[in-house]
């Protein structure tokens, strides 16, 4: 962003900067990864490669999308599926609260807001949450939407990607491509859980959630929400107490 | 279930099941939470409870593997995601490092055991 003051950018050069900062940040590599795998996943569950698309065009989120698409491939009752991915969801209602004060001027249309509350996600909130702070208020909507896009587009086609690799490969690649998903959640999780109770419900989370898929209890992921997060919630709240 | 019918219900599940029950909470965000800051409490325990969830399906993801990921013995898939655990904290924290050695762990462990 060096264009002289004297002659501010267009949106649209100001939204091709936004796409631009999405391909070259860390997260292009995280959602290649990310979305390599949930291709391979939806080819082995049996969804077709447009469905995979629209998916991510409409969901863009991949913990939901990962749940819709195991959920509904093994055949679990669509009740079932809408719960887990709703428990997955809760996350972005804080970032998007967090997010839109950044963006919101007092003049600026409810409609101008629905784009980027719809493109939240745990790329783009970060990135935009560490780049819209020094950016003229005028422009950040455009980069914002500029960002998802990139983001969006990446993980689009590298969706397709992973779906047709999926189809031709051995099985030990085929393997390493479905690993690709939890390896790169597993750490970009861990990265983000800076504070205690997100470490504790991490943890939490990864030792229950087997034990309760082991003994087949309905509704395994989102138990593995509420006791997972609510023990990591009390011990956050007895050590706030004993400080 | 009629032809037509079996055509439309995948995309008739992921409005149903993924697009609506995901972007309630981004409404919500948008329509009803003006006031609400990252620290209150209930935002504090409902990102808790979503980090366990996320957590759940890593986990079962490693341990209950679909597809292809089922044929590498289930010891080789713990150990090459432990390994890119410790590799991500090792370099610098590094999640493109962490993802290649457990990535090439999983590799070697199923040229080795695979069944």
């Amino acid at each position: 962003m060096s264009a002289p003051p004297e002659m501010p950018p267009s949106s649209a050069a100001v939204f091709f900067a936004g796409v631009k900062s999405a391909l070259t940040s860390v997260f292009f590599l995280v959602l290649m990864g990310t979305y390599i795998g949930i291709g391979a996943l939806a080819h082995d569950y049996g969804f077709s490669s447009a469905w995979l698309a629209l998916s991510s065009i409409l969901v863009w989120a991949s913990p939901g999308q990962v749940i819709l698409i195991s959920s509904l491939g093994l055949g679990a009752p669509p009740i079932e599926g809408a719960i887990a991915v709703t428990l997955s969801a809760i996350r972005l209602f804080p970032m998007v609260v967090a997010l839109l004060p950044l963006l919101r001027r007092p003049e600026t249309r409810l409609r101008d807001l629905l784009l980027p509350t719809h493109f939240t996600s745990v790329s783009m909130w970060i990135e935009s949450l560490r780049l819209l702070p020094t950016m003229p208020h005028g422009r950040r909507i455009a980069f914002c939407n500029g960002l998802s896009v990139g983001y969006q587009g990446t993980a689009v086609s590298f969706g397709f990607v992973g779906f047709y690799l999926a189809a031709g490969l051995p099985p030990l690649l085929a393997g390493a491509l479905l690993f690709l998903t939890p390896m790169s959640f597993l750490i970009s999780t861990a990265r983000n859980a800076k504070a205690m109770i997100d470490r504790l419900a991490l943890i939490f989370g990864l030792a229950i959630g087997p034990v309760l898929t082991y003994w087949h209890v309905s509704l395994d992921l989102m138990w593995t929400g509420i006791i997972g997060g609510s023990l990591a919630y009390g011990i956050h709240r007895l050590r706030e107490a004993a400080a | 279930m009629s032809a037509a019918l079996a055509e439309v219900w995948p995309y008739l599940l992921l409005v149903l099941v993924g697009f609506l029950p995901n972007e309630i909470w981004r409404l919500l965000g948008l329509l009803l939470a003006r006031g609400l800051n990252e620290e209150s409490e209930l935002v504090v325990c409902s990102r808790a409870v979503a980090t366990a969830i996320l957590a759940g399906v890593i986990a079962k993801l490693i341990l209950f593997s679909p597809g292809a990921l089922a044929s590498i013995p289930p010891s080789v898939r713990v150990t090459a995601a432990a390994c890119g655990f410790l590799a991500f904290l090792a370099i610098k924290r590094s999640v493109f490092a962490g993802v290649m050695v457990g990535e090439a762990v999983l590799l070697l462990g199923g040229f080795l055991f695979a069944r």
